[in-house]
């Protein structure tokens, strides 16, 4: 097998692995501390903007754009500048930023810390999902104070001239926040509903100011690639794909469980990791990267590599590593009408298309698992699902479509058998 | 009635602490933002549920217009505006959880308590919430949060004994 937790995994196994003198004892700050007893001015800025380009680090947040370039969006300017964190988890399926928010919280900060000097923004906020309220969030404020107390964080950082406040945010329960506009929006108190861009955040923020928003998880990734260097980062992985993912393997496997692997690991390697299939069914399908990505039928994704390309050129995406394995006997008419109420009692309510469309979807597969379908409903499903992908202000409506193309392209046969036969599944 | 006297009424010194900790986390003039920390704060207090005149309090306490708050509270999954029950249980039905026999849960949670997603028990102890959202721990499915305490891999014996507990 090939090497794990590499990344934002390397010290968890460790006990106590949240406290800040584990962390420390594992080598954690010392990037920070060597930072700030350098020189820290605009050569330092610049070299670690440098060195996160090239190492390849491409956000983990399901986008997959280049970590290191986002960051060099940032206008230079005496403006006040932030740098966000997003720790919203919620795209179905994902539960790593979790396990790292609870096991190496320290590593998070450090990484948002790094980043906010590279970008001269001496604030920073860790927007938490608030369903987190009392599971880790509790953790990653206590990280917090450790980090103050060890006066790693605040103003004049160990005589460094540099500033760096960070502050806890608790979400209150919205996919949508997730969105990266959506969740600026939240952090000023409203509701979560996406802003239309341009302007991106870099140049229109948070309060208007410039702002960067990144992945827990690749912000968790940072403190390592400058300890390590980028020369290391880019050996694990592959070539365009570089680095490590944690992925959440779930579903009907073994051992459901976050695997950090480097990129580019064989879907079936990835699978016997997670145990192999659970009972010993058939694979049927897999939705690779979140609910949002498309769905693969088993004996397509038997010939993915976990990376970006293979993915894509499979017709899917990478998204947030956030693996979900079906078996054999499962119905896929069922598991889209799920996904579709999802992203019907989850849209914002801000764009018509995906406002109404996503309702038209739900109630049509409704309808046909009712056993009151008709042939030209999936004409029909497909009509809506086209009419949302790319006329919405943000990604979400393309979110919505994308599952009901995808299960519909595959699995036409299955909704046409249902729809034949008053509701009745042919897999259940 | 004269903001002054709604927010004597109705807001502790231990919850203005808490919502002054969150309006300090944000610049000065920027209190807006402290919205969703507050009716955390204020919703815990008033046993899992949000009432007109907490939520003006706090407008008010903030110094923010009262429709401000009204739109994060109806936005925002986990505020309710309505009373529910004391203990609130969130099970998670979303794909992973689903594929690995939420339904089941639900089905025997409902059953058991005989009342459905999104009600309260007549007693007034839980509150049933109707959860749409992947609640973000799906290698432990299926889960439940009960009041916000993550419970993974359950099975009807687990559940079972929380339901016990809840309603000792």
């Amino acid at each position: 097998m090939r090497q794990e937790n590499s990344i934002c995994f390397s010290n968890i196994n460790q006990p106590e692995s949240w406290k800040i003198e584990n962390y420390m004892a594992s080598g954690g700050y010392l990037q920070w501390k060597k930072i700030l007893q350098g020189q820290p001015g605009d050569k330092a800025r610049e070299a670690i903007i440098e060195t996160v380009k090239s190492s390849g680090l491409r956000g983990r947040g399901g986008a997959g754009f280049p970590t290191g370039l986002k960051w060099s969006f940032m206008p230079k300017t005496e403006k006040q500048k932030y740098i966000v964190c997003n720790s919203d988890e919620s795209e179905p399926g994902t539960c790593h930023d979790r396990e790292i928010l609870k096991l190496n919280p320290h590593a998070l900060i450090e990484g948002i810390a790094i980043a906010g000097f590279a970008m001269d923004a001496t604030e920073g906020y860790n927007y938490v999902r608030g369903e987190f309220i009392k599971d880790c969030y509790p953790t990653i404020e206590l990280a917090l104070q450790e980090a103050y107390s060890y006066e790693l964080l605040g103003k004049n950082i160990l005589d460094s001239g540099v500033n760096f406040d960070l502050y806890n945010f608790l979400g209150a329960g919205a996919y949508i926040c997730g969105e990266e506009t959506g969740l600026l929006e939240s952090l000023e108190g409203k509701q979560g509903k996406p802003r239309f861009k341009p302007p991106f955040p870099a140049n229109f923020g948070l309060y208007g100011m410039p702002t960067t928003v990144n992945n827990t998880q690749t912000l968790a990734s940072v403190p390592k690639i400058i300890e390590q260097g980028s020369a290391w980062h880019k050996g694990i992985g592959t070539e365009k794909s570089p680095g490590a993912n944690i992925f959440s393997v779930t579903g009907h496997v073994k051992k459901p469980g976050n695997y950090e692997l480097p990129l580019g690991v064989p879907f079936a390697d990835l699978l016997e990791r997670a145990g192999g299939m659970m009972d010993g069914k058939n694979l049927k399908a897999v939705i690779p990267g979140g609910l949002s990505t498309k769905v693969l039928p088993g004996n397509i994704i038997a010939d993915c590599t976990m990376d970006y390309e293979s993915l894509a050129s499979a017709g899917s995406a990478l998204g947030t590593g956030a693996v979900v394995v079906i078996a054999e006997g499962t119905c896929m008419v069922e598991l889209l009408k799920r996904t579709s109420r999802f992203y019907y009692v989850e849209n914002c309510g801000q764009c018509t298309p995906c406002r109404e469309g996503t309702g038209w979807l739900y109630r049509l597969l409704q309808k046909i698992t009712q056993g009151n379908g008709k042939e030209s409903d999936l004409a029909l499903l497909l009509d809506v699902a086209n009419r949302i992908e790319g006329n919405t202000i943000c990604a979400f409506g393309d979110a919505a479509a994308w599952p009901v193309q995808s299960f519909i392209k595959h699995y036409y046969s299955e909704f046409e058998y249902m729809i034949n036969n008053h509701g009745k599944s042919i897999a259940a | 009635m004269s903001t002054e006297i709604t927010e004597t009424v109705v807001l502790t010194e231990d919850i203005k602490e808490k919502i002054d900790t969150w309006v300090a986390k944000f610049p000065v003039g920027k209190q807006r933002s402290a919205i969703i920390g507050s009716l955390h704060a204020v919703q815990e207090h008033n046993q899992g549920y949000l009432t007109p005149e907490l939520m003006d309090a706090v407008a008010d306490y903030l110094d923010q217009p009262r429709i401000y708050v009204y739109e994060v509270a109806t936005f925002y999954s986990m505020f309710q505006t309505k009373p529910v029950g004391r203990n609130e249980i969130a099970i998670c039905t979303n794909i992973s959880c689903m594929l690995s026999g939420s339904d089941m849960i639900v089905q025997h949670i409902e059953d058991r308590l005989n009342i459905k997603l999104g009600e309260s028990t007549k007693d007034g102890n839980i509150f049933l919430k109707k959860e749409e959202e992947c609640l973000a721990a799906c290698t432990g499915a299926p889960m439940m949060m009960v009041n916000h305490q993550f419970i993974e891999n359950l099975n009807i014996e687990k559940v079972n004994k929380i339901l016990d507990e809840l309603e000792q």
